[in-house]
């Protein structure tokens, strides 16, 4: 009979950027439970509503990650936008939806360098963050920061770019596109990378749907759905298809993300083929009053900003459910029974935001 | 600084940041701003490392992480503070669930501010840290030898 143990993995582990902690029960060297406990990154960032007013939170929604900073802001301006009434200048929702597909960019291009650095391809994980400066650099360029941007706020943007920096960004991407061939031909077609993702953690797409997964996690078992359809910011008038794949392992996971990137590269360029001239932000006037429910689509999957507001300048309350959270479930699932050394890659493939989920 | 340094190796650790600081250690790890090129190695073991690179601020459920951490690293060591909230709990101070900076748990030798800290000010940290490194051992080594004389 096999021997039972328990294998404490994290808080702090060389796979893990950041906290969390599960204990792995073993069967020799196969994985049957993994039991998590969380709170090594919880701040309390919701109650804070009670001391900074509506303008100021932006702020503050900005910092629930890093990774995913732009979109955080976004979907808490776009819920206050919605309870005020207030229609955004055509201008800034374009704004919104490139800075937003920049950021799936660079969040996918970290995650990919991460995997890479999980199964030991060290150069492969220096090459991704290599190309993901480059759009750090146009971040920086257009906004002022690298990772924390604060160009949003209720009603429209701080920042306006011009046209020309725009197509001179579009250029960019070109070669980027032309780079990142080459580079996803090593994370698809590579024998030493296939052997560690290939028939490893299986989710079904009954399972997915079942246990509520979201974004490429879910995509990546046959669910087309994708958030940016139901038509926030300038998606309405972007022509996409969300991309889906069949095969529901580690592998697929990676593809899905990897066609994403082009996918992105796509939607930026048609944005800046249709963005009007105009404004970028409308003047507020009053306090919000009212509750809204507000589903974008991040880099991980689907996040949710509830807002209530009573009239006054602080609110009542923000909620905010992050995709990491959903696909907990999913990924505690694929764990049992996998491989002790498998551990590490299939918490990856979730693209795991610990930040987001603990708040 | 002396003419041969020791390679310092470096521990990172996320205390309850949000993400920003972190990916900034990392990118400082990688081609474009390689603090390699100073010696410096990204270790996962405490055992291994002399400088304790940390972001975010301390909360009640990682306080304890953060001493074990420090207590099982070798003298001598350097913390770096890395971010705002490291320094002093910034926007998020007042969370009821931060306690603090990070000095409100370790001694901290180097406050790198900025939100998020920018890959320059995290090397200029680091650096820094490694000719406090140098001075550590120094006085190390002149308090040993002052134990053996007695």
């Amino acid at each position: 009979m096999s021997m039972r143990s328990v294998v404490p993995f994290g808080p702090q582990h060389p796979v893990l950027p950041e906290p969390i902690h599960l204990d792995l029960v073993l069967e020799d060297e196969k994985v049957v439970e993994a039991v998590p406990s969380i709170g090594f990154v919880h701040r309390g960032l919701e109650k804070l509503v009670e001391k900074k007013d509506f303008n100021e939170y932006v702020y503050v929604a900005e910092r629930i990650c890093g990774i995913c900073s732009f979109m955080h802001g976004m979907g808490y301006c776009e819920a206050v936008e919605h309870i005020m009434d207030i229609e955004l200048p055509p201008r800034a929702k374009f704004l919104r939806t490139i800075w937003c597909e920049m950021s799936r960019i660079h969040s996918h291009l970290l995650w990919l360098g991460l995997l890479a650095d999980a199964f030991g391809f060290e150069s492969l994980f220096m090459q991704s963050w290599r190309l993901r400066e480059k759009v750090l650099d146009m971040f920086e360029a257009s906004t002022g920061g690298r990772v924390i941007f604060s160009v949003n706020k209720i009603g429209g943007q701080r920042k306006d770019v011009d046209n020309d920096m725009l197509h001179d960004f579009l250029r960019h991407f070109d070669e980027m596109e032309q780079e990142l061939k080459t580079l996803s031909k090593t994370f698809l077609n590579d024998y030493a990378v296939c052997s560690r993702l290939k028939d490893v953690g299986f989710l079904t797409k009954e399972q997915a749907v079942e246990l509520g997964a979201v974004g490429p996690f879910m995509r990546a078992s046959g669910v087309a759905l994708d958030n940016r359809k139901l038509g926030y910011a300038a998606y309405p008038e972007i022509e996409f298809e969300p991309i889906t794949s069949n095969v529901g392992d580690c592998y697929a996971r990676c593809d899905v993300r990897i066609r994403e990137i082009f996918q992105s590269f796509d939607i930026i360029r048609q944005a800046v083929g249709k963005i009007p001239d105009g404004e970028v932000s409308v003047p507020v006037k009053g306090f919000p009053k009212g509750e809204h429910f507000m589903r974008v689509e991040q880099p991980r999957g689907e996040a949710i900003y509830y807002v209530k507001a009573n009239g006054t300048k602080n609110l009542d309350r923000v909620r905010v459910r992050t995709p990491t959270f959903a696909n907990l479930p999913g990924m505690l699932e694929t764990l049992k029974g996998c491989q002790l050394a498998d551990v590490p890659i299939l918490i990856l493939t979730i693209d795991p935001c610990i930040s987001c989920t603990e708040r | 600084m002396l003419s041969v340094s020791k390679s310092p190796w470096l521990l990172h650790y996320d205390g309850s940041s949000c993400n920003g600081c972190d990916i900034e250690v990392l990118a400082c790890l990688t081609p474009l701003y390689d603090v390699e090129r100073f010696g410096v190695i990204n270790t996962g073991n405490p055992k291994h490392a002399d400088i304790f690179l940390i972001t975010g601020g301390i909360n009640a459920q990682n306080k304890p992480v953060v001493e074990e951490i420090y207590s099982q690293m070798p003298n001598p060591k350097v913390v770096v503070a890395v971010g705002i909230c490291a320094c002093n709990g910034g926007i998020f101070k007042e969370c009821y669930n931060i306690l603090g900076g990070v000095d409100t748990t370790i001694p901290v030798d180097i406050y790198v501010p900025g939100c998020a800290a920018r890959p320059e000010a995290i090397i200029d940290g680091v650096v820094k840290a490694v000719a406090l490194l140098d001075e550590k051992r120094k006085q190390m080594k002149l308090e040993s030898s002052k134990e053996k004389g007695a």
